[in-house]
């Protein structure tokens, strides 16, 4: 684990960069992480980040890219289309969340 | 009279029945299990079955032969929990009445969620390895394959078994070899992690075992549909894999009583405290084996290990005593890996597999991730202890909890 300066904020990472304290994060930390990886956050993009947020909160583990399709109604493929390519590894790293278990 | 009720007479509510048959006074707690089918399956040994190494009768007991004497075995087809009236109504109508319920009804292979799974090609070059339908058709089909692109695929995680579809392809792959037809066959394995395995030490070796064995890797492959006439795989980001044998795993989920009763998750497993398998919901509630949604591999292994510590739990539960022996998500398992070889991996929720050796009293060390015959003996030997030490309860020579004894760290 270790710090690093995102959008001008001292914040706590782990080694593949993503956010390791739920309450370090804000929106604006959002769109810098999202522009590191080549994504302008729009409505939709927040629409899919505020709900990986919120059931953290009550879950205590990031969603699924299932439980976000399932939960919050936003479909699959478009999910693919927001966050090409790793789409629940990407909306982790913007959320500030840890890295989808997968489960073993 | 008090009354204990488990769903489900797979390996886990099984183990339940008979190690708490053994603790519960006779004069004081009743108890009832129920199950859909009479058959009880070694799951584990699907995994042969399409390669001629074992024969579907060799799979299958009757379920009665492993309820203990003093428990009531009811089959029948459960339509709904009612958790606030306490009680499980059946699709005949009739109700079971609890004081505590115990659910272990596992999870099952949906091929019917995945858009053209099941479609013309089901069972003719579409096949799963997971039931016993699918190994033996499978088995049919392999015997007068004459070769082509064989496609191994896991649609989503978790699933059960998770090494089961890598030991498929490494035993595919050595089963052509002795057929001298290795050549005339292109395998790919498709999978919607990022490597071969989740945890990083295993994902590179397995990752170098299929490099070794010329099988190529198609990470980050989450499938949207299966294409019938043109014989293809389409993900989600517009990739498509051809095949002409393709065998996949489906979304495994939990038993579709458990979102009519309104007690699952997006994948109808039970949503569980992930040391001590109680409901998150309902006190009198715990769910134990793939039924439950804790974190960990959906495997025989880890029912057996949850099991030693929540039987434990249980009986504290029921004195009124705060449940105190806190599951670690120890996993344990033989990986096949053809030619009469096998590695084992031994792990939990903090600790990812890792090299050394496994200590076992009796037959001497075992060694962790690396392919050996003695670990692949192991794999065989497991299939008696199944049916003769683990399913009735009898305590084997393994700590429930991961021991970190033998191992060694590596650098990532």
């Amino acid at each position: 684990m270790s710090l690093a300066t995102i959008a001008d904020q001292e914040v706590h990472v782990d080694d593949e960069g993503f956010m390791t304290d739920y309450e370090e994060w804000n929106e604006g930390l959002a769109r810098q992480l999202a522009a590191n990886i080549g994504i302008e956050l729009g409505d939709r993009h927040m629409e899919a980040i505020r709900f990986l947020r919120e059931d953290f909160k009550t879950e205590g583990e990031t969603a699924t890219l299932r439980r976000v399709t399932t939960m919050s109604g936003i479909p699959t493929k478009e999910l693919f289309q927001l966050f090409p390519k790793k789409p629940a590894k990407k909306m982790a790293y913007i959320a500030g969340l840890p890295k989808p278990a997968g489960c073993v | 009279m008090n009354r204990l009720l488990i769903l489900g007479a797979g390996t886990a509510g099984t183990m339940v029945a008979n190690k708490l048959r053994r603790r519960l006074p006779g004069d004081e707690w009743e108890i009832t299990i129920v199950d859909q089918s009479t058959e009880h399956h070694y799951q584990p040994g699907y995994l042969f079955i399409p390669f001629g190494i074992y024969e579907p009768a060799t799979v299958v007991k009757p379920k009665s032969r492993f309820i203990p004497k003093g428990v009531t075995a009811i089959v029948g087809e459960i339509d709904q929990i009612e958790p606030a009236a306490n009680r499980v109504r059946m699709t005949d109508g009739t109700h079971l009445e609890y004081d505590q319920l115990v659910i272990a009804t596992g999870v099952t292979p949906r091929p019917d969620q995945t858009p053209g799974m099941e479609g013309a090609e089901w069972r003719n070059s579409v096949f799963d390895f997971y039931t016993l339908e699918g190994a033996t058709a499978l088995a049919d089909k392999l015997r007068n394959w004459g070769g082509g692109r064989l496609v191994i695929h896991i649609t989503e995680m978790p699933i059960k078994c998770p090494p089961a579809p890598l030991e498929f392809a490494f035993l595919a792959d050595s089963f052509f070899r002795q057929r001298g037809m290795r050549d005339r066959v292109e395998m790919t394995y498709v999978t919607p992690l990022d490597g071969a395995f989740t945890k990083p030490v295993a994902s590179k070796l397995l990752g170098g075992m299929l490099d070794e064995r010329k099988i190529q890797l198609e990470p980050d492959f989450y499938v949207e549909s299966i294409d019938n006439e043109n014989k293809t795989l389409v993900s989600y980001d517009e990739r498509e894999i051809p095949f002409d044998l393709l065998v996949t795993v489906p979304v495994n989920m939990g038993a579709s009583f458990i979102e009519r009763s309104g007690l699952g998750n997006e994948l109808n497993c039970v949503p569980v405290d992930h040391g001590t398998f109680q409901s998150t919901a309902w006190d009198n509630i715990f769910a134990v084996g793939d039924a439950a949604d804790i974190p960990t591999s959906k495997a025989g292994s880890v029912a057996h290990f949850a099991i030693e510590l929540f039987t434990e739990n249980f009986i504290q539960h029921i004195h009124g005593e705060e449940m105190t022996h806190i599951f670690d998500g120890h996993a344990n398992c033989f990986v096949e890996s053809g030619d009469g070889k096998a590695m084992l991996i031994d792990f939990n929720y903090d600790t990812q597999p890792l090299p050394g050796k496994y200590p076992l009293r009796g037959i001497g060390p075992m060694s962790l991730m690396e392919e050996t015959a003695l670990n692949h003996y192991g794999k065989l030997m497991f299939k008696w202890i199944y049916w003769n030490a683990l399913l009735p309860g009898r305590p084997l020579p393994v700590p429930a909890l991961m021991s970190m004894a033998g191992k060694k760290s590596v650098e990532e």
